[in-house]
């Protein structure tokens, strides 16, 4: 029982990631770049939803919506200012950007907020957790949650990428820019959505993490965002179903690693499967096979 | 005089700018005209250097992009330190000890790189990036639960507790868990770091103009022509990696033996970025670039403390600005005009590692 109890929490923990590394994900197969500023996203998103519910007293809801919405504007205000101007640069150009951004989110935070560890109420403060099996195995509301939300978001965007018009042209765009543009496609405008999608998820990852693991810092979403980073590498990066398997894979390692091979090395442990995984599949688990032409 | 090949001449630069380097500060040393902070910064900037270095050959010359040469920096760190302590009554003399630190944490690191090397072998691009970005983190993960020791009969080792690893009562603890290398002498010098990076640039100058050095790069621009031209492109990728992985070593050697205490928290994938930032902003392939780049950049957060709070934001917004000032398209077009009306040649478009 308590294996499946932390199989549950795995995959909570999975979810979340998952979560992010859709951003991840999404943002690599159409502008082919890392957004490693991406992490960040999701701590601006903790933050937001902590004034929102602490400073204005709103509720649930409605905070969440501000967090959502913020760091969707941000996103896009990011690509706008810090990527766009280098469409044409080399990726690793991109990616110092990127880091240059998440430094920038970081001090930020660390200015306006200073660098205290705020406590983060869950949004589901005060629901009873789930007992079964005669009290057996209880499972937390913030996992039920987080369980729930992502299998919604991941229903959500597989239908967006699938049939909506906006979901085609990214993948238009994803598979071959040139072509798309040639198609009558808004590329910049299909990039910006991107990164608007991306944030808005990394958002509602930050208040499904906070709502776990409490503690709200300026560097609490670098190693969820390196974590989530991996699930997409893990998955086959560019991928969408394959950052959501390597999402909850990841948690699921993590979590059963931690409980019974050693508390410490947990994040050993998860990046050296990511290792023998990749060693074996080099490009993921569902990544596609890249064709070499002479 | 013969006339000096135009890389030689452009080697012999390099060696001359570290030894004006050397001087200025020596001199500024000694007529006590230059801040503390900056005088503590000297030797981080000679380590930082040589990382730069280092990982130019494989970011810049192999053109595989590396996510955690920290992790060899901490591998060099750790046996150094480790080296150093336990040859305390052994070998008295500083500089030798030093010297061994620096060996011995170079040939750890380079097993290291042997190690991540072979999955190296099989990945490319990001998926290679993330491997070294999980080596790294794997490396401080097991650093964070080390314990080593020593005593009369040797050195201790383990991976529980400090208590667990059997010393008797002239033990001495070298490195406690996640509190890393504590009670380190401090045998670091400037000068000891300024030969360092010589080497360092002797090695790769030198093996950049040979044939294992047009390997490496003919791999970089065009693996598929590389191999079919009979390279072997495992042996040279190694070679670079493992070349690198040794230098950074010796690079954490000399910088964890400058401090009293190190801990493997330092050596984190931060590290391993901002050492990636000095290469890409310094130009990739160009080492001249990267000394640059790392010395200006470590001591840039100094030259800000006067906006005090403000000054990681302010780097970062620096960091930020001169990427799109050097990538972006029109903002390059912008350069060449002006340099164009100052006479001088158009700059060239910088040749791409990444391909």
């Amino acid at each position: 029982m308590t294996f499946l109890s932390h199989v549950i929490n795995g995959i909570s923990l999975g979810s979340v990631y998952a979560i992010i590394a859709l951003g991840y994900t999404m943002v690599y197969g159409i502008a082919k770049m890392l957004n490693f500023a991406h992490g960040d996203v999701i701590m601006i998103g903790g933050y937001m939803c902590f004034i929102a519910t602490m400073s204005l007293h709103l509720g649930t809801i409605p905070s969440i919506l501000i967090a959502v919405i913020v760091c969707t504007l941000l996103g896009i205000v990011i690509e706008r200012l810090a990527y766009k101007p280098l469409r044409s640069a080399s990726s690793l150009a991109v990616l110092i950007t990127a880091i240059g951004v998440s430094y920038f989110l970081q001090n930020a935070a660390l200015l306006i907020w200073s660098s205290n560890t705020k406590s983060f109420k869950s949004v589901v403060a005060g629901v009873q957790p789930v007992k079964l099996f005669g009290d057996k195995l209880s499972i937390s509301a913030e996992a039920i949650l987080t369980i729930a939300v992502s299998v919604v978001i991941m229903i959500c965007l597989t239908l967006f990428t699938g049939k909506s018009k906006m979901g085609k042209a990214m993948r238009a765009v994803s598979e071959d820019r040139g072509a798309a543009q040639l198609m009558g496609i808004n590329v910049n405008k299909t990039i910006s959505m991107t990164f608007a999608i991306g944030s808005g998820l990394a958002a509602i990852a930050g208040v499904l993490l906070l709502s776990s693991y409490s503690s709200l810092t300026p560097t609490t979403g670098s190693m969820p965002g390196i974590k989530a980073f991996t699930a997409a590498v893990f998955g086959g990066i560019g991928s969408i179903p394959g950052a959501m398997l390597g999402g909850i894979l990841l948690g699921v390692i993590e979590i059963l690693g931690k409980a019974y091979i050693s508390q410490e090395l947990s994040d050993a442990i998860v990046f050296a499967v990511l290792i023998i995984v990749l060693i074996f599949k080099p490009t993921g688990l569902l990544g596609k096979k890249i064709k070499e032409k002479v | 005089m013969k006339k000096l090949s135009k890389k030689t001449r452009s080697g012999f630069i390099n060696y001359g700018l570290i030894l004006v380097f050397f001087l200025v500060f020596q001199i500024l040393i000694s007529t006590g005209s230059i801040t503390n902070s900056l005088k503590g910064q000297l030797i981080p900037i000679c380590a930082y250097m040589v990382m730069a270095v280092s990982l130019n050959i494989v970011v810049g010359f192999s053109g595989e992009l590396s996510l955690g040469h920290a992790g060899f920096m901490s591998v060099g760190a750790f046996t150094g330190v480790i080296v150093s302590t336990s040859l305390m009554n052994a070998v008295p003399n500083t500089g030798l000890r030093l010297l061994l630190a620096m060996v011995i944490g170079a040939l750890f690191a380079a097993i290291a790189g042997v190690i991540v090397g072979i999955p190296v072998l099989r990945l490319r691009g990001d998926y290679l990036a993330i491997v070294t970005l999980a080596f790294g983190e794997i490396i401080k993960n097991i650093l964070n639960c080390l314990y080593v020791g020593y005593d009369k009969a040797g050195l201790h080792i383990s991976t529980k507790d400090i208590a667990s690893i059997g010393m008797d009562e002239t033990g001495v603890t070298i490195v406690n868990g996640p509190m890393g290398a504590i009670g380190i002498t401090k045998i670091s010098t400037f000068l000891a770091g300024v030969i360092l990076i010589l080497i360092v640039l002797f090695v790769t100058q030198n093996m950049m103009n040979s044939r294992t050095g047009r390997a490496i790069m003919g791999i970089r621009d065009n693996r598929i022509a590389a191999e079919a031209c009979g390279l072997n492109v495992t042996k040279y990728k190694l070679i670079a990696f493992v070349i690198s992985a040794a230098m950074a070593g010796a690079a954490g050697a000399l910088y964890a033996l400058n401090y009293s205490t190190i801990v493997p928290k330092k050596f984190d994938f931060n590290t391993s970025i901002l050492v990636l930032v000095f290469v890409v902003l310094g130009g990739m392939g160009n080492i001249r670039g990267s000394l640059i780049a790392a010395a200006v950049l470590t001591v840039l957060p100094e030259l800000l403390r006067k906006f005090s709070d403000y000054r990681m934001l302010i780097y970062a917004i620096v960091l930020i600005v001169i990427m799109i000032a050097t990538n972006n398209e029109k903002a390059r077009a912008i350069w060449n005009r002006v340099f164009a009306g100052l006479g001088a040649k158009p700059r060239k478009k910088e040749a791409d590692g990444n391909g």
